[in-house]
């Protein structure tokens, strides 16, 4: 792998950068991997680089229907954070939080990782009393998380009405600043790369049509450009997709797939430093570095494979967005877009084995995957290796829904849910 | 945005009256008390999740607040047919 660095920069520069080494290869499948993961987007190519770094585990086969991160990798709205509840999710995303802030040395390509800090904004006494809540039980867990009131959440941010003008007055707001956000298509293609670099193979443009399951035990994946494709262990990592390919196992997943829109405005200057998030009114916002305001919707109320959600919903985004800055009422909006989210009833995420042996499932992440790519991959080439969860992953099993383990982090999981 | 015909008005109205409750035909189970954790699971957190058509329930929430069914293609969105609560539908997903 061909290092990048300043120099790097400088070097190539004297040759018009004309001679880059390609980023990753594009090789032909083998017949037979040690692990096959479905799925390239940035929790799958996570998974292969943590499988290869940490495991050894280098015979790999990565398999992508499309192009590498291209689905909600590309599509969500960036937010990195760790304040949930329960002691579970805190473990699992703290355990994310962490791998964020090396991770950008460790792959030795810049994510962009800006811990810019995330703010939820309280409009009512019970959002102030939950929102209290959750900061009381993130600083026993050892996260950071605070309160700020109305008139502190002024000076830090400026351009917000937190005045008691507003329709639904803001009281105060818990922060949480080691959050923040991060570039999202450069971490799919910082581990694709670092991935590559470790031997796995990368397949593009290959669609899984089938599994190849015997005695309750898969054997390999059936795809539609390679055939067949054998492996001992098989990791299904696609998103709003889980329950199509659960179907070709003939298993059953508590997930439904929806819409989840956002979009952006047109490139304006820099007058937001950080993101904020209302439950309340329904909406949340961050400027990118190219000036963009990036808002994010709520997920459409019915199931929905299409990337695109109703009207209706972005219209109430804007709204609450315009009733918190009124400055930005006459911003044009450039695009908007929407991704597909395999939500659970208890808004936390499946990493967890299956019925059938040596297939495993990571999904369920809903409306908030993207803080989970590092914690995500590395946890789930943590079971593919040992075909057993790491213990931060054991609550996130499937059987929860049978024995009622449930982890309800609907509070936390915030705006979109 | 879903334009949908509520079989109890009788009339198309813009999906922002209406509200999904999930997926249609979920029978309470008759003995309760009688299930193990599985079935207790099954029913109450594992749903149909198919790309391609799909039955679900509506409430026209602010029109009659009626309940009814509807068959819809989660692909394309295309809603195939609306039918009342107790009738069975013609469209028949997989």
């Amino acid at each position: 792998m061909q290092k990048y660095s300043g120099f790097g920069l400088f070097k190539h520069s004297l040759t018009h950068h004309e001679n880059w080494q390609r980023v990753w290869r594009n090789p032909t499948p083998k017949k037979k991997y040690d692990v096959i993961i479905i799925g390239g987007g940035g929790h799958g190519l996570a998974t292969a680089y943590y499988l290869a770094k940490e495991h050894g585990i280098t015979n790999v086969a990565v398999l992508e229907k499309g192009h590498l991160g291209g689905g909600n990798a590309c599509r969500n709205t960036t937010i990195v954070r760790s304040n949930y509840l329960w002691d579970e999710s805190a473990a699992l995303y703290e355990h994310s939080m962490q791998l964020w802030e090396g991770l950008a040395q460790e792959l030795n390509y810049n994510v962009m990782f800006s811990q810019r800090g995330v703010y939820h904004t309280c409009h009512t006494l019970q959002d102030m009393r939950s929102n209290e809540r959750l900061v009381a039980a993130n600083r026993l867990q050892g996260i950071d998380n605070e309160m700020v009131d109305a008139e502190q959440l002024q000076k830090e941010i400026p351009t917000m009405d937190c005045s008691k003008n507003a329709r639904y007055p803001i009281m105060g707001a818990s922060v949480q600043r080691r959050a923040g956000n991060a570039r999202h298509d450069a971490v799919a293609w910082g581990y694709a790369r670092a991935a590559d670099a470790l031997g796995v193979d990368l397949i593009q443009n290959c669609e899984v049509i089938d599994m190849e399951i015997s005695d309750g035990k898969i054997t390999g994946v059936k795809t539609k450009q390679y055939g067949v494709l054998k492996a001992d262990r098989v990791g299904c990592v696609v998103a709003g997709n889980s329950g199509v390919l659960a179907k070709m196992a003939g298993i059953e997943l508590p997930v439904e797939s929806h819409p989840l829109q956002a979009l952006v405005s047109e490139p304006i200057k820099p007058f937001l430093d950080t993101v904020v998030m209302s439950n309340h009114v329904h909406g949340y916002m961050s400027q990118s570095d190219k000036g963009d305001l990036v808002i994010g919707a709520g997920i459409d109320g019915w199931v929905g494979y299409g990337q695109r959600g109703s009207y209706g919903i972005i219209e109430h985004t804007i709204q609450a967005i315009v009733e918190m800055f009124p400055c930005t009422s006459r911003v044009r909006m450039n695009r908007q877009w929407g991704g597909i989210v395999d939500a659970c009833p208890d808004a936390s995420p499946i990493i967890s084995e299956t019925p059938i042996k040596n297939l495993f499932f990571n999904c369920g992440w809903g409306t908030g995957g993207f803080k989970g790519t590092p914690g995500s991959g590395n946890l789930f080439a943590h079971t593919l290796a040992d075909g057993k969860p790491h213990p931060i992953a054991e609550p996130f099993s499937i059987q929860r829904f049978h024995t009622g383990a449930l982890i309800d982090e609907h509070g936390a999981a915030g705006v979109a849910h | 945005m879903l334009h949908i015909y509520c079989p109890h008005c009788a009339e198309y109205r813009e999906e922002d009256e209406f509200h999904c409750a999930g997926q249609a035909h979920i029978s309470r189970p008759l003995d309760p008390e009688a299930c193990s954790d599985e079935e207790w699971g099954e029913y109450l957190f594992f749903r149909k999740n198919p790309r391609g058509l799909h039955h679900e329930l509506w409430v026209h929430a602010a029109g009659c607040r009626k309940f009814f069914n509807m068959t819809r293609d989660t692909q394309s969105y295309e809603i195939k047919e609306v039918y009342k609560i107790g009738e069975q539908p013609s469209v028949v997903a997989e």
